[in-house]
């Protein structure tokens, strides 16, 4: 074996401008599978790395049924105490939404309220510019405090200046304690801006259509809990606590990033495939190059072949010669490929250095890469040197003189 | 040693077929020098085809050290081929990429041997031909005579129960034809057993035992 291997090289080396032209097919091939394939993972990687850092990694809850009758809503406390059993739930905030006239001054505007608690901050990754968010005093309390969106405070104030200022909600007078600021979180993000935000305590006092019971609240993992955990705990939790209605259907919805994730996972792994696929294309394109010159060389060496046969290499033997040439032919190429290939994205990682994005040779690509390169000099290298196998070596000797 | 009893091959050349050997009858016993001589057309290189294994007779019965190797395999006759006979060509038939020392070597690693015993075999084997100081040389390097001589080694390094010569001196001019003849006495006297092909009477003169063969038929001759 390492005898073929030996000759398979010194033949290759024989003619090296052939064989570079030959692996021209195969370096190319690599290196268009490995680079585009890597550019996608890079870019991809980037913007989830992007879309973790936005502070989404929560599990959303919606229930819409399964109280009322005999059993009572999701209260607040009982949320507390399910958090404190649960080891796969770090902290909940409930939002429970409402609408209000609200009042500054002389400007009045209808607005949206949520009420909620502290943890609401953290786990939708909230930023303040002025003041504080909501405390826990405040919800033991039913303090009329507020918490203004950026949109919000421009809207009824103007300026985020107003600590400490009163605006009235539907009538009742509640102190502005802070205000947030602009922020990239995508869930937050509109929508979230133009909200005040009050204690839930005093949400469900001052409000009569809100029942007190949860109907939306977010929930976050401890650290290192993956996201599918944490929206299993909870979706066993909602079920133990408000089940199914007549028809069998949940009576609740959870939803967490992990379905973002996933079908950002799917589209990164669809656009791999397309771009590997392609590449693949000129890869056989290569093979196929391969395979040619393989058929060139089995019939200028002929005699070769026949002065083999004649001292004793039984077809086996010359099978393998020229299959492990083949081969050999397309690892160099594969080989020469992923270096040149490491070096692009390199280069290409300088480029986008401040896009925060880098691109680095995986090693599955790598890995895929060469078993491709492997299986293409298999395939292709066959047909040749099962020829070169089959000749008889009487007709070989007398090839050509 | 060798046993050839009603052997025939018969060749399909376009619409015509000719028989290239026609119920050839001949033996050869151990440790012989014979020299088989025919025109050209005559059948001898099919002879020495079926002869050194290359080929397989349509009808007959071809015992070599006893064993009929009729039907046998391409396989089995690849490492008889390895194994029994030394074949040493007209025009050389030596690989122009490999130095004399890899020529010669090649039948050993198609046998499987140790690396280090077949660089003391190679090293012998040139040196009974008298080129152990070519031994990095390349063919193409080399005159036709050392060629042969390579091509000599590499017949003999296995040890092979026959040594098959196919007009050996046909490309050579009369001194170096002279040196190869040499050569191939000293090996007979050696012991080993040797069939000499040609269309040289002179050539052929020089075995103690010649056979003749003309359209298909082996005839016994004293020349």
């Amino acid at each position: 074996m390492i005898m073929s291997f030996r000759m398979a090289l010194r033949s290759i080396g024989s003619n090296k401008l052939r064989a570079v032209l030959t692996m021209l097919g195969i370096i190319i091939g690599v290196m268009a599978l490995v680079v585009l394939v890597s550019l996608v993972n890079g870019a991809t990687s980037s913007v989830a790395d992007q879309m973790a850092s936005l502070g989404s990694n929560y599990v959303q809850a919606y229930v819409w049924g399964g109280y009322g009758g005999t059993r009572e809503g999701i209260t607040l406390d009982e949320l507390d105490e399910w958090v404190e059993s649960e080891p796969l739930i770090e902290s909940v905030a409930p939002q429970s939404a409402s609408g209000a006239m609200a009042k500054y001054g002389t400007k009045s505007q209808n607005m949206s309220i949520i009420g909620t608690t502290p943890s609401y901050y953290d786990i939708n990754g909230l930023q303040l510019t002025a003041g504080r968010f909501l405390k826990s005093a405040d919800l033991k309390n039913n303090s009329r405090v507020c918490v203004l969106g950026p949109s919000a405070m421009d809207a009824l104030v103007g300026y985020s200046d107003c600590v400490g200022d009163e605006i009235s909600l539907d009538g009742l007078r509640y102190t502005i304690v802070g205000v947030l600021g602009k922020s990239d979180s995508l869930m937050y993000s509109g929508y979230g801006e133009n909200t005040i935000y009050i204690p839930f305590t005093a949400l469900i006092r001052q409000f009569p259509d809100m029942s007190g019971s949860i109907d939306n609240f977010y929930a976050t993992a401890p650290e290192g809990t993956p996201m599918k955990e944490a929206e299993n705990a909870v979706r066993t939790y909602l079920t133990d606590r408000v089940g199914k209605d007549d028809w069998g259907n949940d009576n609740f919805y959870v939803y967490s990033m992990d379905v973002l994730e996933g079908s950002m996972d799917r589209m990164t792994s669809i656009f791999s495939m397309l771009l590997g696929g392609i590449a693949s294309i000129s890869l056989i394109v290569g093979g196929i190059g391969i395979m040619n010159i393989m058929l060139v060389t089995v019939t200028e060496r002929t005699r070769e072949i026949g002065i083999r046969k004649a001292v004793g290499a039984t077809r086996g033997t010359i099978l393998r010669q020229f299959l492990l040439e083949a081969v050999v032919l397309c690892m160099m190429g594969c080989a020469i490929g992923i270096f040149l290939s490491w070096f692009i994205l390199r280069l290409a990682s300088e480029v986008v250095a401040e896009m925060s994005m880098t691109f680095t040779l995986s090693a599955n690509v790598v890995l895929i890469s060469v078993v491709f390169c492997f299986a293409i000099g298999i395939i292709f290298g066959l047909y040749p040197a099962n020829k070169a196998a089959k000749m008889q070596p009487i007709d070989a000797l007398h090839y050509g003189g | 040693m060798i046993d050839l009893q009603d052997i025939s091959k018969v060749y399909q050349v376009g619409e015509e077929r000719v028989r290239a050997l026609n119920h050839v009858t001949m033996h050869i016993y151990p440790k012989e020098f014979v020299s088989i001589i025919g025109p050209s057309g005559s059948g001898k290189s099919t002879l020495m085809n079926i002869i050194g294994c290359l080929d397989t007779a349509d009808a007959g019965i071809y015992r070599l050290d006893g064993i009929p190797i009729g039907d046998y395999s391409e396989n089995q006759l690849a490492k008889v081929r390895n194994q029994k006979i030394g074949f040493i060509f007209q025009n050389f038939n030596l690989i122009s990429k490999l130095s004399a020392e890899e020529n010669v070597e090649l039948p050993l690693i198609y046998r499987g041997v140790r690396a280090s015993e077949r660089t003391r075999r190679v090293r012998e084997a040139l040196e009974r031909v008298g080129l152990a100081k070519r031994a990095k040389h390349l063919p193409t390097e080399l005159s036709g005579g050392q060629q042969q001589r390579v091509a000599i080694a590499r017949a003999l390094v296995t040890e092979p129960s026959l040594l098959l010569a196919d007009e050996p001196t046909g490309n050579l001019d009369s001194r170096t034809s002279k040196e190869i003849m040499d050569i191939l006495h000293e090996l007979h006297e050696q012991g080993n057993t040797v069939v000499l092909i040609t269309h040289d009477n002179d050539i052929a003169r020089q075995a103690p035992r010649s056979l003749h063969i003309l359209d298909g038929k082996v005839t016994e001759v004293r020349l």
